[in-house]
């Protein structure tokens, strides 16, 4: 799922390091806020454990294939969403830095995409509310695997889009989704057992330790948290998909030309492409906008009949793009800490 | 990969940092020169269209002179290259099924669209990754953690990017050894079932868990009150600033006019 | 300037799962004194040398370092008279490279840059490390991580150097340097192992510990002379003391 630099544009790139660089400064604010000197050389150890441990290929029965802990859920439970998101993205950089896996681009990309939707979205609407204090072993089993199957669902989304919008391919968004989403379902699925295997062998050889990440307990479900939290989802899946939809209409457009020609084999079904067609409608007016301000009212055609043009590195889309991407971002940061701000009791000290 | 792959790539990672030792002229220029210059040359290939292939060429100047004057060898930058090629074949190899426009026949062969982006993927991925990898083997992960801390990047990260690498292989042969236990114990089926890696992995946590509380016990013994002084300082000369300024425009120029056209025009005169 | 330099007065120590650690340990340390801390795996060792430096503090009873007892308040002037050098060097040496590490203690204690630096050389020139010291750890070979290891307490400059199972692992090369590094040294020295011949080397003096009390305390000649003691703690006579297996004697 690591991204590579060849397969994204300079502007998403761009947008998802400004993200990252976000997410990572608020993060460590968030840990000099409660200063811990056992942090350090805990942090460091469990992110060389991540490491080391997706090198443990099991086998997964029935399938005849193998997969390997991705780390991220494991991470936040044990250290909390502000410490476990830093150590993803040490083991990010480092294994982009030193085993090229995963472009120095695409790193903005690849940590969004693989810690952020993992410890800032998975975790808390998923794992907490569900987990809860002390939970039983069916409880910690279905948070875990549902989190981890969301986790890893948003971050195969992640992947596509990004790879659609930066056009450096020519799948198309519906191809590349049917390729993606179930294959992540079932490694989401399995990652969630695996996390849950390792969590309940630590939580009794170690019940001290499990969800010590947070030093306030788990906060209680509360309907206003619930809510803040789909609407957020629901901002961020429409912000994310308008955008697509306004900034590569030609990506869109041809694949839905194919699809209703018939002529892919991979023809995606007719829900999904009627959904699409839905949204381009509402969101076309945008598009025609866009098109319009950058001069090219006819549409962009790269695919049809004419001399491939060189791609502008910046064009005026790209940058609402980025723009609307990094305003949603600040929002669901925003809103993140409001609602854990809100429902944490006052700590001790 | 099993257990021996892993100590393979192990040693080929521990070589990889080590070329940094070395005192060459691309050792010696500062690391925030280096990491600007990469980031700089990252970008430049990005930007280029899907369908650009020869416009990229002269890009490969960069990779190459820091692997000469870096005096990189390379055999294990070539190898760290095949091992991570996979992926981007793979998506490279949908273009030339998907897109079927065609551009031109080379005698029998008719060139599609497809097969050039195929191309184009493939060579912004070589030279992507081989820049990604001659700065770290001509730089080190110190003196990148030093460059980063000037960038103010978060403290935090930046020490745990130390420690994580310095734990990465003691962690790692912890992990071979077990896999190798096992294998040695489970002839018929060398790779782990679920629940047995779920167990092994727990127990190799609950020790990292142990390791973690020796290690503050130590930093304590030794005066840690909470803050990691990393002692490096970096001096940055005009030799340095000219690197960089000199790659940026060669960057620019690359980018802005497509070097091998003009060349070809220049010297076959207008061609198609 | 007190007559002892270590302390330990009725120490009691119970591990968080309650099981009993130390049950009462008492003995003093004087300046320059060289003293082996021996007994069988769990008799307590590792735990007692933890209290001497402040990281573990006993349910009942008292350490004194020097002008010190050891309470979380006075842990800075302790930790700077008293230097610990753990039994896996991994947890010890935890930064880029040798130079950093054993300019870790320096920098913590606020001293100057070249203060530092001259520590540094220093204390690597002491154990023989100086050529390490751009290495990262993780490729040094066992016998040069101990050095290391020792280099970056030694920096701090303590009064007293205490260590934790010094020659484990370490081949026999290695091993014999250690002990020429420790019998160098003019600290007073607390090392506890299972190596008893080192002890014989380097001690002067032994405490036997035997499930958290101190079961013996005095000459080395003596401890290792009474055969039944030794027997009852789980240990033997030092190989070198041993009868020949030949002819018995």
């Amino acid at each position: 799922m690591h991204m590579s630099d060849a397969l994204v544009s300079p502007a998403v790139a761009a947008s998802m390091w400004a993200t990252t660089a976000g997410a990572s400064a608020l993060s460590a604010r968030a840990l000099r806020r409660r200063p811990d000197d056992r942090r350090v050389p805990l942090m460091g150890v469990l992110g060389a454990f991540v490491f080391a441990a997706q090198m443990v290929n099991f086998s997964i029965p029935g399938t005849g294939s193998s997969g390997h802990l991705c780390g991220g859920l494991l991470l936040t439970i044990l250290l909390g969403p502000a410490a476990a998101f830093l150590v993803m993205v040490s083991v990010l950089t480092v294994q982009a830095l030193f085993f090229a896996d995963g472009g120095l681009l695409a790193l903005g990309c690849n940590v969004f995409n693989l810690g952020f939707l993992t410890s800032f979205v998975a975790y808390p609407l998923v794992f907490a509310p569900l987990a809860r204090t002390r939970p039983t072993r069916g409880r910690l089993a279905l948070a875990t695997v549902l989190a981890s199957v969301v986790g890893l669902q948003l971050g195969s989304l992640g992947v596509v889009l990004e790879t659609v919008i930066s056009r450096r391919t020519s799948l198309s968004l519906d191809a590349f989704l049917v390729l993606m989403q179930p294959i992540h379902l079932a490694i989401g699925v399995v990652e969630g057992l695996v996390t849950t295997a390792v969590v309940l062998f630590i939580r009794d050889a170690r019940p001290d330790l499990v969800l010590a990440g947070s030093d306030a307990p788990v906060p209680p479900p509360s309907p206003r948290r619930f809510a803040a939290g789909v609407l957020l989802a629901a901002a961020v899946a429409a912000g994310v998909l308008s955008w697509f939809a306004s900034s590569a209409p030609d990506g869109l457009e041809w694949s839905l030309a194919r699809a209703s020609a018939g002529a892919k084999a991979n023809a995606p079904p007719g829900a999904l492409h009627s959904l699409f067609a839905m949204i381009q409608e509402r969101t076309a007016v945008l598009a025609r906008e866009a098109r319009l301000r950058a001069g090219d009212p006819e549409g962009p055609d790269t695919a049809r009949g004419r001399w491939p043009q060189v791609d502008a590195t910046v064009s005026l889309s790209g940058l609402a793009g980025a723009a609307l991407t990094l305003a949603l971002a600040g929002l669901l940061a925003a809103g993140l800490r409001l609602v854990r701000r809100r429902s944490r009791p006052p700590s001790p000290q | 990969m099993r257990a021996d792959g892993i100590t393979a790539a192990l040693s080929h990672l521990g070589r990889l940092d080590e070329l940094a030792g070395a005192n060459t002229p691309i050792g010696r220029v500062d690391p925030r020169a280096k990491l600007v210059t990469t980031l700089a040359f990252l970008v430049t290939v990005a930007s280029y269209g899907r369908h650009e292939l020869s416009a990229l060429l002269p890009l490969a100047a960069y990779p190459i002179f820091l692997l000469a004057l870096g005096d990189v060898p390379l055999r294990p930058i070539l190898w760290r290259l095949a091992l991570v090629s996979p992926f981007a074949v793979l998506v490279g190899t949908f273009e030339p099924l998907l897109d079927r426009q065609p551009l031109g026949a080379l005698g029998p062969v008719v060139l599609t669209a497809g097969w050039l982006s195929f191309a184009s993927i493939l060579l912004r991925f070589a030279l992507s990754v081989s820049a990604a990898l001659l700065l770290v083997a001509t730089t080190g992960l110190d003196a990148v953690a030093a460059a980063l801390a000037w960038f103010r990047v978060p403290k935090v990260l930046v020490v745990q990017l130390l420690f994580l690498y310095r734990y990465l292989f003691v962690l790692s042969e912890e992990v071979a050894r077990a896999l190798r236990a096992h294998a040695l114990r489970s002839p018929s089926h060398p790779r782990p079932r679920m629940r047995v890696a779920g167990s092994m992995l727990g127990q190799i946590l609950l020790r990292t868990l142990d390791r973690a509380q020796r290690i503050h016990a130590a930093m304590l013994c030794r005066g840690f009150d909470g803050h990691v002084r990393l002692g490096r300082s970096l001096h940055a000369g005009s030799s340095d600033a000219a690197f960089m300024a000199g790659w940026c425009a060669f960057f620019g120029v690359c980018r802005l006019v497509d070097i091998p056209r003009v060349l070809g025009v220049a010297l076959f005169g207008a061609g198609r | 300037m007190s007559h002892h330099l270590v302390r330990l007065e009725d120490v009691h120590f119970d591990y968080p799962d309650g099981t009993p650690a130390l049950q009462g340990v008492s003995f003093e340390l004087h300046h320059g004194e060289s003293v082996g801390l021996v007994g069988a795996n769990g008799a307590g060792k590792s735990t007692l040398l933890l209290h001497l430096a402040g990281v573990l503090f006993p349910s009942s009873g008292m350490v004194r370092v020097g002008d010190w007892p050891v309470t979380p308040e006075t842990l800075s002037h302790v930790r700077r008279s008293l230097g610990l050098v753990f039994q896996d060097p991994d947890d010890q040496l935890f930064m880029p490279t040798v130079a950093d590490d054993v300019a870790f203690g320096p920098l913590n204690l606020g001293l100057p840059d070249d203060e530092v630096e001259a520590r540094v050389s220093g204390a690597l020139q002491r154990v023989g490390a100086a050529a390490l010291r751009s290495r990262p750890p993780y490729r040094l070979s066992g016998g040069e991580k101990r050095a290391a290891a020792i280099a970056s307490v030694l920096a701090m400059s303590p009064d007293i150097l205490v260590m934790d199972e010094p020659s484990a692992g370490l081949d026999p090369a290695a091993r014999r340097r250690l002990i020429g590094l420790l019998r160098s040294f003019e600290h007073t020295k607390i090392v506890a192992t299972h190596d008893l011949d080192l002890v014989l080397d380097v001690c002067a003096r032994i405490v036997v510990l035997r499930e958290g009390r101190v079961a013996a305390d005095g000459p080395t000649a003596s401890i290792f002379g009474d055969a039944s003691l030794l027997g009852a703690c789980h240990l033997e006579k030092p190989l070198r003391l041993q009868g020949c297996p030949r002819c018995g004697e």
